[in-house]
């Protein structure tokens, strides 16, 4: 918690971006949580990464659940629209906002406790549903707001800050999300925004359900030498295989990459995602062979990051169920009651 | 330290000089006034603690509040992070003007001498600070100068109306009352005189006394009606001149300049114009001191070099002036070329030369050993302010040729230095005490430090004045109102609190980017080290200013290493509020600077 607001001046030379504003203007309240909590980086990269977007502010929904990292939307983007919800639901909250208003970028901040835990079922539904939204959870493998409980993404053998070791297996989400249908899957760590920045980027504007499990470690209860997702542990068993690179079209396109490692995916959008493999023989469009990968990989005690999977041909909900293109608050009169003959037709088929 | 091969070795900070030079302020200083101390103190209403912090650093608060070139400000971090410097000179005054009873502070001058004597030419600030630097320590001091009060061009430069006289004296008389043996209406003819007299020691401090001229055509003519700017001023501030009449031309675009036309037209002078040869923009006269002039109505007109004397009957009527106009040079410098119009002529009946000073000691005889060089300087070790008879030191304008107050007081000290050193028979630069620098922390609580961090993004204050109509009918009358008390608190507010550091300790971080991410100036990151301009480029911000040093910290666990730029921090502390670990600290840096008085005890 800090006392002191942060001042509004800024770095002489901070850019404005095409839409005219800085990285600043992106900033939300300042942070409440501890000194040091990882959520705070991951809110950074946000920031970071709408800025470079020059994505509107206003033109976001920010939804959350409850923990330490669903109050993290207070700290990013104070001039969107938000909705701190109930814990673990936050799906929910989050599926009508995207059904009313397409035309919002959705952002959801949850945490492993909320999303592993209480909000499991909520979770896999809208990777099944497909929600056009970036859903990121702040993993930090335990109950942070609740003082440092294990949750359920904690490793087994991980011990507390006592020394007391978990009993419990862990769920992945990220395998979770690939097995349950999500178009867009990757995990990162708060301590390298080089990797989640651009991950970010890519999540907000991919056109379906994009999730990003970051690893984010809580300086209070969890960032001990017994912990599996300290800042040191993370360090040293985190592997990209692929980092991604977002350029939008009008972008040049430069590659100082070694040849070879590079591949260029063209995005609906115009956009060009580019993926720099780390790992040889690894396609991030093969669903299979990602869960296969990172499955693999768990059980050496390595945590893979990177994106994982991607769907370049990705659809979302409002493609399923046919949905109206225009926002539901633009809808007017006249194309909401379709008048007596439309109605009469519509009843005669239920005859 | 490990030496990093690719890039910048990791930064000391026990180094004195690294901590000082953030301080912007204190660093520009030449006498290195810790400033932001006492803008804390006048924060805080402890004006008579401020005024002494002033005191003992540059030993005329009150003048200098009033009329120092006020290196500092140009220098102060506001500069660069919100345009405008925080008024450094001003709040100085309001520490003046408030200040209590400072008897309680004064050094003590010990009743039994030291049984050493010397001698201090001249009576300006330059003499005066070495006095008082030297009486504690016991010696017998005699000041010697050809008026009949001290002060020097304070009192005989400086107009009344920025520089009352009650100021001055008080702040002269504070020295000559800690026991000098002043002797007042003694004019100088031989040094060769002054040794005869047997003192221990010498300090040279009778100023740059000789104002330039200018012949042009048809001088020989009007010379009743043509004066040397400085020697004007000082007849009028001893009393020999009241009046100016007619139209009054300035030549000159320095300080001297901006007083002339002022005070003439103070004195009645019909109209007032000031014409340089050279460009506004390269004027050698302060921003405040041309815009005060300009606020009077007195009109400055540039790049007009001037070519002759204009006179009728042996009168003068006018001056005559070439157009130019400035061109930038291939070596970047400015030249000036013809425009090509007719010549101008601006009617006068008088004019102010204020062209320049130069130094002039005829009475310094050229076989005691004291060597002078083109310009007639003496040639002086810089360190020391020792002749080359190393009986005899110069301090002040004589030094060097003409600069201010402040440089006088900060010549002083270093003299006063060497001339105890000398007369306790030690080497003048092994024995020299060394710059030196504390750190203390600043945290007191969790989220509480024991100076207020909080940013204040309030302008400069502006110092109120008395209305021009009044101002312009009285030669004595200070224009400057000062702050009072409590614009004097506001605008102390906007001080940075530049001596209170950032400090790292590389141990202690688990580089969390807690830091990187709270800092409102992209003023930190961690990156792979490499040379210097190619980190300054690699950063969260790029490091542009080259003059603000990067603090790089030792290699990290993750082989990275912590860079800050110190160009635009605004020591608000929120780096070590976000920290989680205490690798950030804020820290006080008191500067130790050299000075008689703090070596001693
Ligand atoms: C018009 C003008 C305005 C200025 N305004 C400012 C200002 O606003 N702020 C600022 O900081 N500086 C200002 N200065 C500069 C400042 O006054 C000087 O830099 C400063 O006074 C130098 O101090 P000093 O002790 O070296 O010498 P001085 O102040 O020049 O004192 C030398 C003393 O030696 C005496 N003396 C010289 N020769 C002899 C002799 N042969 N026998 C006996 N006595 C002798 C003189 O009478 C004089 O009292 C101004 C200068 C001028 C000319
Ligand atoms: C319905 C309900 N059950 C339990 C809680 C108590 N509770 C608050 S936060 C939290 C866990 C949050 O953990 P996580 O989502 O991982 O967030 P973190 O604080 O670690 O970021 C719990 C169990 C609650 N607020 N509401
Ligand atoms: S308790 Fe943990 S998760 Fe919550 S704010 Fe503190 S460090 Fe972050
Ligand atoms: S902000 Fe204060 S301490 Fe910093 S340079 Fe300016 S006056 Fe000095
Ligand atoms: S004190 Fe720290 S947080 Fe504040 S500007 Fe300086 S480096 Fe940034
Ligand atoms: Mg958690």
């Amino acid at each position: 918690m800090t006392f002191v607001a942060k001042p509004k001046v800024h770095h002489p030379a901070l850019k404005l971006n095409e839409i005219g504003l800085n990285r600043r203007d992106y900033e939300g309240a300042v942070s409440t949580l501890c000194a040091g909590c990882g959520h705070d980086s991951v809110s950074a990269a946000i920031i970071q990464a709408c800025a470079e977007l020059s994505l509107p502010p206003h033109k976001f929904a920010k939804v959350s659940g409850i923990g330490c990292s669903s109050k993290t939307p207070s700290y990013f983007l104070s001039k969107s629209h938000g909705f701190n919800s109930v814990h673990g639901r936050m799906p929910s909250v989050a599926t009508g906002a995207n059904l009313a208003n397409r035309d919002l970028f959705t952002i959801g901040v949850s945490g492993d406790g909320d999303s592993a835990s209480i909000g499991l079922g909520q979770f896999s539904h809208i990777v099944r549903r497909r929600i056009n939204m970036m859903y990121i959870v702040d993993n930090n493998g335990t109950y942070g707001l609740t003082k440092g409980q294990f949750s359920a993404t904690n490793d087994l053998g991980s011990t507390s800050k006592k020394g007391v070791a978990n009993l419990y297996s862990p769920i992945d989400l990220a395998s979770l999300a690939l097995q349950l249908g999500a178009s867009f899957v990757a995990r990162s760590f708060s301590g390298d925004k080089r990797q989640l920045v651009p991950l970010i980027k890519a999540a907000l504007l991919h056109p379906g359900f994009a999730f990003i499990d970051v690893i984010s470690p809580c300086v209070a209860f969890n960032n001990h030498s017994g912990s599996t997702k300290s800042y040191e542990h993370t360090r040293g068993h985190t592997g990209s295989v692929v980092d991604a690179d977002l350029i939008m079209d009008h972008e040049e396109i430069t590659a100082d990459y070694a040849p070879g490692t590079i591949e260029d995916v063209k995005m609906p959008d115009g956009s060009t995602l580019r993926l720099n493999k780390l790992e040889e023989n690894y396609d991030p469009r093969d669903r299979v062979a990602a869960l296969s990968h990172v499955q693999q990989k768990a059980q050496e005690g390595e945590v893979v990051t990177g994106l994982l999977y991607v769907d370049p041909d990705a659809t979302d909900t409002h493609s399923v169920l046919n949905t109206p293109k225009a926002p539901l608050n633009t809808l007017t009169e006249s194309k909401l009651c379709p008048g007596d003959a439309a109605l009469g037709k519509i009843n005669a088929g239920l005859r | 330290m490990a030496t990093n091969v690719n890039g910048m070795n990791p930064t000391d900070i026990k180094d004195p000089n690294y901590f000082h030079k953030v301080v912007d302020c204190q660093w520009a200083c030449p006498a290195h006034t810790p400033v932001p101390d006492y803008i804390r103190l006048i924060a805080q209403e402890r004006y008579t603690e401020a005024y002494m912090l002033n005191w003992d650093s540059n030993v005329f608060p009150g003048v200098l509040g009033r009329t120092c070139d006020r290196p500092c400000e140009p220098a102060c971090r506001r500069v660069r992070t919100e345009e405008k410097p925080v008024a450094i000179c001003r709040l100085k005054r309001v520490a003046a003007d408030n200040k209590g009873d400072i008897s309680d502070f004064m050094p003590v001058v010990p009743q039994e001498g030291n049984g050493m004597k010397v001698a201090l030419l001249g009576g300006g600030p330059a003499s005066l600070a070495v006095a008082r630097d030297l009486l504690p320590f016991g010696y017998e001091v005699h000041l010697f100068d050809r008026d009949q009060k001290g002060g020097g061009m304070m009192r005989s430069q400086i107009p009344s109306f920025r520089l009352p006289a009650e100021v001055l004296d008080e702040e002269v008389d504070i020295i000559l009352n800690m026991g000098v043996h002043a002797h007042f209406g003694h004019e100088i003819t031989s040094m060769q005189a002054m040794l005869d007299m047997g003192f221990d020691a010498y300090f040279v401090g009778t100023g740059a006394p000789k104002g330039r001229g200018l012949e042009l055509i048809g001088h020989e003519h009007v010379s009743d009606h043509v004066s040397i700017g400085i020697d004007w001023l000082s007849s009028v501030a001893f009393g020999h001149t009241t009046k100016i009449d007619g139209k009054v031309i300035v030549l000159g675009g320095g300080n001297t300049a901006m007083d002339c036309c002022r005070t003439s037209i103070r004195l009645g002078a019909e109209s007032v114009k000031v014409v340089v040869r050279s460009d506004f923009g390269v004027m050698k006269a302060s921003e405040w001191e041309k815009e005060d002039a300009m606020g009077e109505g007195i009109p400055i007109i540039n790049n007009r070099p001037p070519k002759e004397f204009i006179h009728e009957n042996g009168k003068l009527t006018g001056i005559r002036f070439e157009c130019v106009e400035p061109v930038k040079g291939d070596d970047g410098r400015l030249k000036y070329v013809p425009t090509g119009e007719p010549d101008v002529v601006i009617e006068c009946d008088h004019v102010l030369m204020a062209i320049g000073q130069d130094n002039h000691c005829p009475w310094i005889e050229r076989d005691l050993g004291v060597t002078f060089d083109k310009w007639d300087c003496p040639e002086l070790d810089p360190d020391t302010l020792q002749s080359s008879n190393p009986k005899i030191f110069f301090g002040g304008d004589s030094a060097f040729g003409p600069e201010n107050i402040i440089w006088a007081s900060a010549h002083a000290h270093k003299a006063a230095i060497s001339m105890h050193l000398f007369l306790q028979g030690q080497d003048l630069k092994a024995d020299r005490p060394p710059e030196g620098v504390n750190l203390i922390s600043q945290k007191m609580g969790m989220h509480e430090w024991s100076f207020d961090n909080e940013h204040d993004a309030a302008v400069r204050h502006v110092v109120p004045q008395v209305p021009h109509v009044e101002a312009l009918k009285d030669v004595k009358l200070e224009v400057e109102l000062g702050f009072d008390a409590a614009a004097g608190a506001a605008e102390a507010q906007r001080c940075l609190n530049c001596d209170v550091q950032t400090v790292f300790t590389e141990k202690l971080c688990i580089e969390c980017d807690a830091c990187v991410d709270i800092c409102p100036m992209d003023s930190i990151s961690f990156t792979a080290n490499a040379p210097e301009d190619v980190l300054r480029q690699s950063l969260t911000a790029p490091a542009d200013n080259a003059e603000q040093d990067l603090y790089v910290s030792e290699v990290l666990p993750t082989q990275r290493v912590m860079v800050k730029d110190e160009d635009v921090c605004l020591h608000c502390g929120l780096c070590a509020e976000r920290c989680p670990t205490n690798a950030w600290d804020m820290q006080k840096s008191v500067i130790h600077v050299p000075q008689l008085g703090t070596f001693a005890e």
